[in-house]
């Protein structure tokens, strides 16, 4: 059997699972909906620096003015010009520390910031002043969140604070006086212009993610779905090759899963923008390389699935540890080392980091090329498992 | 292309250790229709499937149009085509879609085909719904495309398992209106299976009665209805309104009385042999106080054969030996490990 009518046959099986697909309206719109929904959510539900805002915080100064100066009252009034900036933060009026804890306890607050009674009396003194920055701690992204934004804010007006001491008593200039306090700084840069946002670093792995569901679902799906409606007896009866069903069936998912990945591209730059900042041929490269590396597994499930029910069930089982280990969603570095061997294992995981060097990066082929090896030895190790369990499967 | 379309010699099919199919040997002659009679799960799918080179025999040869199925699976594709029980069609594609389709897996040249599928939409009077989707068709219209579907590489032999299953009596009638066509005009060898007596025996040229796995007669229609109906053999009918248990037993317990089936409460068939059986059945029915309504003298069917072979009806066998017809189909992977 000529390799040229096997692929003739092929793309006929290809042009009938894409017209059957073009010709369901509701499917067209979820092609696009679901990687649409996909990105708001994952690029929503994660907090960052700017997304928090309005968070009802507690204020208690318990400070007494001495001379007529309260520090405490020119630190509230410093911080609320801070938040008017940033609308970061409801405040509210507390008693104390007590009172303060009810409202945590109550869910009326996220925090609370305590100036004690002595605070203006010890600077004056030349002493430090302690300020208590409460936080919710059932509520762990949140109170980080808050202390550091706090810290932050207090720290600042520490600093303030200082180049005015250093003014008034030494007479160092306000323009000299930040290099007497802090000889040592910290300039962050990254390698590619503009601030990273959370989508950047969720794109690329959602591309990589949906290629991998289109042929894991996919192809199962396609294959059993139509041993159960008997269609594909239809296929096995006619004088065509196995290896064109095969080939036709992975063609129809990949161009399917190539369509998700585009739709995720052009979404990613256009409503959220992500900046690509390699090639976009090495992406469209790598998008093809990972469907490759992920054909054999599909094929692999389907022919262990007589079913169409069992082919989603065993989907499924493999498809949810693959999503959230992979490093799609949370940065591989942050899981437990247990949990980042587990990972080391997945290749959505090398396919994942591969795009994200590349869009995010800017990664050129030399950069990304261990994880090319990976995702195509697993491929063809799949592969060849797969053929021969597929031909046995067919022919029962 | 020799006389003998299909040749099956021991053909057999286990799966696990359910056997389907159980050494199982029979021609079919080119040009004929051949009919696998048998209740549901009698093995008639299986033995198709493995004909047509989708399913591999356990055990046994077959040749179709001259080719091993299991050896050359490929050549033969290219001379048969399959109406399965499950209509092999895309819902969502139009009639000339599907026909396309499954035209270019024979790699039929683009023209040709063109002109093979207006052809028989014309054969089945349906050209005007060439272009419309098969999800808009009746079942019977779907049925008509379906077996044209399999005529579109002109095959020597044509399967069609249980063609008009599911169907109403009006489609029942066009599909083998055009079963009888398509092997009278263009001379195709048809092999057809069906749990339908009547169906068998006004389609079919030869009969194969096939139960639990095993070809039990084969002859033609005529000759099998001979073979149980000696010169003396009489079929009645009896309408009694008041039948009751005893009224059978009595007659059952008659020497000349071959055979007695209570087809429902009223009604009773009586096979007995002897030039006086009409007298004798009359009086013990008169005897036990029966009623006698209606009596009918009746030919001998298919039906009466196979209940005569195999010593049960036709309806008797699907409800007491509910053989899985499921496992027809592809079994799972589990199945085949236990196979072998």
């Amino acid at each position: 059997m000529g390799v040229k009518r096997v692929l003739r046959h092929s793309a006929w099986i290809c042009w009938k699972d894409l017209l059957e697909f073009s010709r369901s309206k509701m499917r067209l719109v979820m092609l696009v909906l679901m990687p649409l929904l996909m990105m708001v959510m994952v690029g929503f539900i994660f907090p960052t620096g700017s997304s928090i805002s309005h968070q009802p915080v507690a204020i208690a100064n318990l400070d007494s003015a001495v001379d007529g100066t309260s520090f405490g009252d020119r630190f509230i009034s410093q911080l609320e010009l801070v938040n008017n900036d940033t609308g970061m933060m409801d405040i509210s009026n507390a008693t104390g520390f007590d009172d303060i804890k009810t409202m945590i306890q109550d869910g009326k607050v996220s925090g609370g910031i305590i100036v004690p009674a002595n605070f203006t009396y010890n600077l004056l003194a030349h002493r430090q002043g302690y300020i208590t920055v409460m936080t919710d701690q059932s509520n762990p992204q949140m109170s980080v969140m808050m202390q550091s934004v706090l810290t932050a804010v207090i720290e600042q007006l520490g600093t303030q604070l200082a180049e005015y001491n250093l003014n008034q008593t030494y007479n160092v200039s306000l323009e000299d006086a930040p290099a007497v306090l802090q000889p040592y700084n910290v300039e962050t840069k990254g390698i590619v212009p503009g601030n990273p946002n959370y989508f950047e670093f969720v794109a690329p792995g959602i591309m990589a993610m949906v290629v991998m569901m289109s042929l894991m679902t996919g192809l199962p799906h396609a294959i059993s779905y139509e041993k159960d409606m008997g269609t594909l007896d239809g296929m096995l009866v006619a004088p065509t090759s196995r290896w064109a069903i095969i080939f036709g069936k992975v063609a129809s998912q990949s161009i399917r899963g190539l369509i998700q990945g585009f739709v995720i591209l052009v979404l990613a730059v256009v409503l959220f923008g992500v900046a690509i900042h390699g090639s976009i041929l090495l992406v469209v490269l790598l998008i093809m390389l990972t469907v490759f590396s992920f054909v054999g597994l599909g094929i692999l499930i389907t022919s262990f699935a007589d079913k169409e029910e069992t082919a989603t069930m065993v989907m499924m089982t493999f498809m949810f540890p693959m999503m959230f280990l992979s490093g799609v969603f949370f940065p591989i570095q942050q899981m437990p080392a247990f949990m980042q061997t587990i990972a080391n294992f997945l290749p959505l995981t090398y396919a994942a980091t591969a795009m994200r060097k590349v869009m995010v990066l800017g990664a050129g082929p030399s950069a990304i090329f261990t994880d090319v090896i990976i995702l195509a030895v697993f491929g063809i190790v799949m592969l060849s498992i797969a053929v021969p369990m597929f031909k046995r499967a067919m022919s029962r | 292309m020799s006389d003998i379309a299909i040749n099956a010699t021991n053909l057999t099919k286990k799966f696990g250790d359910f056997t389907a199919v159980d050494h199982v040997s029979f021609q079919v002659k080119t040009g004929e229709i051949f009919g696998l009679l048998g209740p549901n799960g009698a093995g008639k799918s299986t033995a198709i499937r493995m004909l047509c080179t989708l399913s591999v025999p356990t055990e046994g040869s077959a040749t179709v149009a001259g080719f091993d199925v299991k050896k050359a699976d490929g050549k033969v594709r290219e001379h048969i085509g399959l109406v399965s029980e499950k209509m092999i069609m895309y819902d969502e594609l139009t009639a000339r879609e599907n026909l396309r389709l499954f035209g270019e897996l024979y790699d039929i040249p683009k023209d040709v085909l063109s002109k093979r599928i207006a052809k028989l939409l014309s054969f089945v009077r349906m050209e005007q719904w060439a272009d419309h989707r098969i999800d808009t068709f009746s079942t019977g219209m779907k049925q008509r495309i379906n077996v044209i579907r399999a005529l579109v590489n002109q095959p020597e032999i044509l399967f069609l398992d249980e063609p008009t299953l599911g169907l109403d009596p009006q489609s029942t009638a066009e599909i083998r209106e055009l079963v009888r066509r398509i092997n009278i005009e263009n001379r195709t060898t048809i092999i057809l299976t069906t749990h339908m007596m009547a169906e068998a025996d006004m389609l079919c040229d030869t009969i194969g009665i096939i139960d639990h796995g095993k070809i039990v007669a084969l002859d033609t229609p005529g000759n099998l209805k001979r073979s149980i109906s000696g010169n003396d053999t009489t079929f009645f009918e009896f309408e009694v309104p008041n039948l009751d248990s005893n009224i059978v037993t009595s007659i059952k317990s008659i020497g000349s009385v071959k055979s007695v089936v209570q087809d429902d409460p009223t009604h009773i068939k009586v096979t007995s042999s002897g030039d006086d059986s009409f007298d004798i059945l009359i009086d013990a029915l008169r005897k036990n106080g029966a009623q006698i309504r209606t009596v009918r003298n009746l030919e001998p069917s298919l039906e009466d054969v196979f209940l005569r072979i195999t010593g049960h009806e036709v309806r008797d066998s699907v409800a007491k030996s509910p053989a899985p017809e499921r496992r027809h189909g592809p079994p799972g992977m589990r199945s085949n490990k236990r196979v072998r």
